[in-house]
């Protein structure tokens, strides 16, 4: 069977590169070794309900009809329509440190006035370093990595304040401990900050839903439970993909979303690369998260906050913690406190449950190296003690308890199969997407785009650069 | 196809890219980007649109040709004088 390219990997950006491809004519294949579609952002059925896993929330929201912006960029180039992904703005978030919270909601000038607030000698240096931000194109690829904190901090000279912005950016991107590439910080910045949050009523399902949907009405294949066992090269090209099953199929290009490291792994005499060079490592930065079901919603027992980025010590630690959680700072979320559209009778949908999710960085080494007996009783005693944590910022819900899960770095590996269980890619970013092989490209989180939005940009960029403009 | 068709055409597949663009007061004499929101993105979607319905192959030299609706209407006439105006297009 030979294809024009095979896409690794069924996750925002896989889907996206397809779709793609499939509207201008290509016999396109994306594989995915799972049983369902998503990657990092996927959705599963457990006791009885639905869950997400991934998303928090879409960023980059812009309003329906918005003309400029990533997210009108996404919904042109795939053919699809603004309601297609039924997004809902958050209500508002919080920046929660000792002394200090910032709020912030899809109005920039929110963030702004808080700043002025709370941090009056700052203002002035905010306002440039926005300024700045504004003018700078985070989207050139020939971009060469540099410090974003020593940027920022010439700026803004209280260390609380940068530590503050950079939480919420790192928590929802950052592949890199303690600092993050200036680059990436913009792409963040813009999404989080000035275009904000936003959910779909029926969470990560409306987005694969539609994703799937159009890549199928297209002629695009989308293939579960074909893993690919290791890339076919021929004199330093890729020429096509063995799958776990001993079948091979042929394409002129593939586009892989699984990771840097974990895609040169699959290339033979190339296995070995993510040990010798650096940018080929794979990424670290992994979290534990636990999804709390409720009996009442979060609004009534007076968490009204969409999203708490919290921190309790003075400074923020964002790195692979040596304990197997991360105590000090975390992130909850509840998919109920965003202002969801009405539907066409005029009436506010509502979830069914209560939903509070509260996730912590976690290391990875710790979860993936359990006994299953131990894999258990640890989870345990986590959920337990991130939950203690948390609650300085949120109400005590521990009677509502309908049902609870939690996910390790260890879920993260067998559902996306990044080494260590990372979330956010390699911490060398590949912006032109290019690999050591010939018609071999990555997608997705290492080639840099961040967020779902990113991602998706991400598999329609290189689509664009490297097959329909190279056709 | 005459002009006005290759007109058309244009304006058909600026519809598609950009379906929230109002095209009805567009001047064919000032350049596309001056008057909607497209980008490199959105351009590269006007050359493969034209291969995709018409299998014109347009080499990345002459992409300035198409800056306006005129001097893109004058660059695809020859090109396109013998190709009839399908309905099949998506």
């Amino acid at each position: 069977m030979k294809y024009d390219t095979i896409i690794i990997g069924a996750g925002m950006s896989g889907l996206a590169a397809g779709i793609r491809l499939a509207y201008y004519d290509q016999k396109v294949a994306l594989l995915e070794r799972h049983t369902t579609i998503g990657g990092l952002n996927s959705l599963y059925r457990l006791r009885g309900r639905n869950y997400d896993v991934g998303l928090h929330a879409v960023t980059n929201y812009a309003p329906p009809g918005s003309k400029s912006g990533p997210m009108s960029k996404l919904l042109k180039q795939l053919r699809l329509r603004w309601d297609d992904f039924d997004l809902s703005p958050q209500d508002s978030s919080r920046i929660s440190f000792p002394g200090h919270d910032l709020d912030f909601s899809n109005d920039f000038s929110h963030l702004q006035s808080q700043i002025d607030l709370e941090f009056p000698t700052q203002s002035d240096g905010f306002q440039r370093l926005v300024n700045y931000i504004t003018e700078f194109d985070e989207l050139n690829l020939d971009q060469q990595p540099v410090s974003a904190r020593q940027i920022v901090s010439t700026f803004l000279s209280e260390p609380v304040l940068v530590d503050m912005l950079f939480c919420p950016l790192m928590f929802y991107g950052s592949p890199t401990s303690h600092d993050m590439d200036f680059s990436q910080f913009v792409v963040m910045f813009k999404s989080i900050f000035q275009q904000g949050f936003a959910r779909p009523f029926k969470g990560v399902r409306q987005i694969l839903k539609t994703l799937t949907r159009q890549l199928k009405s297209l002629g695009g294949e989308l293939k579960l439970r074909h893993g690919v066992k290791r890339i076919l090269t021929h004199h330093g090209k890729a020429i096509g993909v063995e799958l776990e099953d001993g079948r091979q199929l042929e394409a002129d290009t593939i586009l892989s979303s699984i990771g840097v490291a974990e895609t040169m792994a699959l290339c033979p005499g190339f296995e070995s690369l993510s040990q010798q060079q650096p940018q080929y490592r794979p990424g670290e930065i992994s979290f534990c998260e636990i999804i709390y079901v409720l009996k009442s919603l979060p609004q009534t027992l007076g968490h009204k906050q969409t999203i708490v980025f919290y921190n309790s010590l003075p400074d923020f630690h964002y790195e692979p913690p040596t304990e197997p959680c991360d105590l000090r700072s975390g992130i909850i979320c509840s998919p109920n406190n965003f202002l969801y559209n009405a539907d066409a009778n005029g009436l506010i949908p509502s979830l069914e449950d209560g939903i509070m999710r509260v996730t912590a960085l976690a290391n990875p080494d710790y979860w993936l190296n359990l006994s299953p007996e131990e894999y258990a009783s640890e989870k345990l005693i986590w959920e337990r003690r991130i939950y203690e944590s948390a609650r300085a910022h949120m109400p005590e819900f521990r009677d509502q308890i309908l049902d609870i899960d939690m996910f390790t770095p260890k879920t993260i590996k067998r559902f996306t199969g990044h080494f260590h269980g990372c979330v956010y890619g390699s911490p060398v970013k590949h912006l032109q997407g290019k690999t050591p092989l010939d018609h071999l490209y990555l997608i997705g989180t290492d080639q840099g785009f961040l967020g779902i939005v990113g991602s998706m940009l991400s598999g329609i960029t290189m689509a664009n650069n490297h097959v329909l403009n190279a056709r | 196809m005459a002009p006005s068709e290759i007109r058309q055409v244009i304006l058909d597949i600026l519809t598609r890219i950009a379906p929230d663009e109002d095209l009805s007061n567009l001047d064919d004499s000032k350049a596309f980007r001056e008057q909607m929101e497209l980008d490199s993105m959105d351009f590269l979607d006007i050359v493969m649109e034209l291969r995709k319905q018409y299998r014109v192959q347009i080499p990345e030299e002459d992409y300035h040709h198409l800056v306006t609706m005129d001097s893109t209407v004058t660059y695809l006439t020859p090109i396109l004088k013998d190709t009839p105006k399908t309905a099949s297009a998506r």
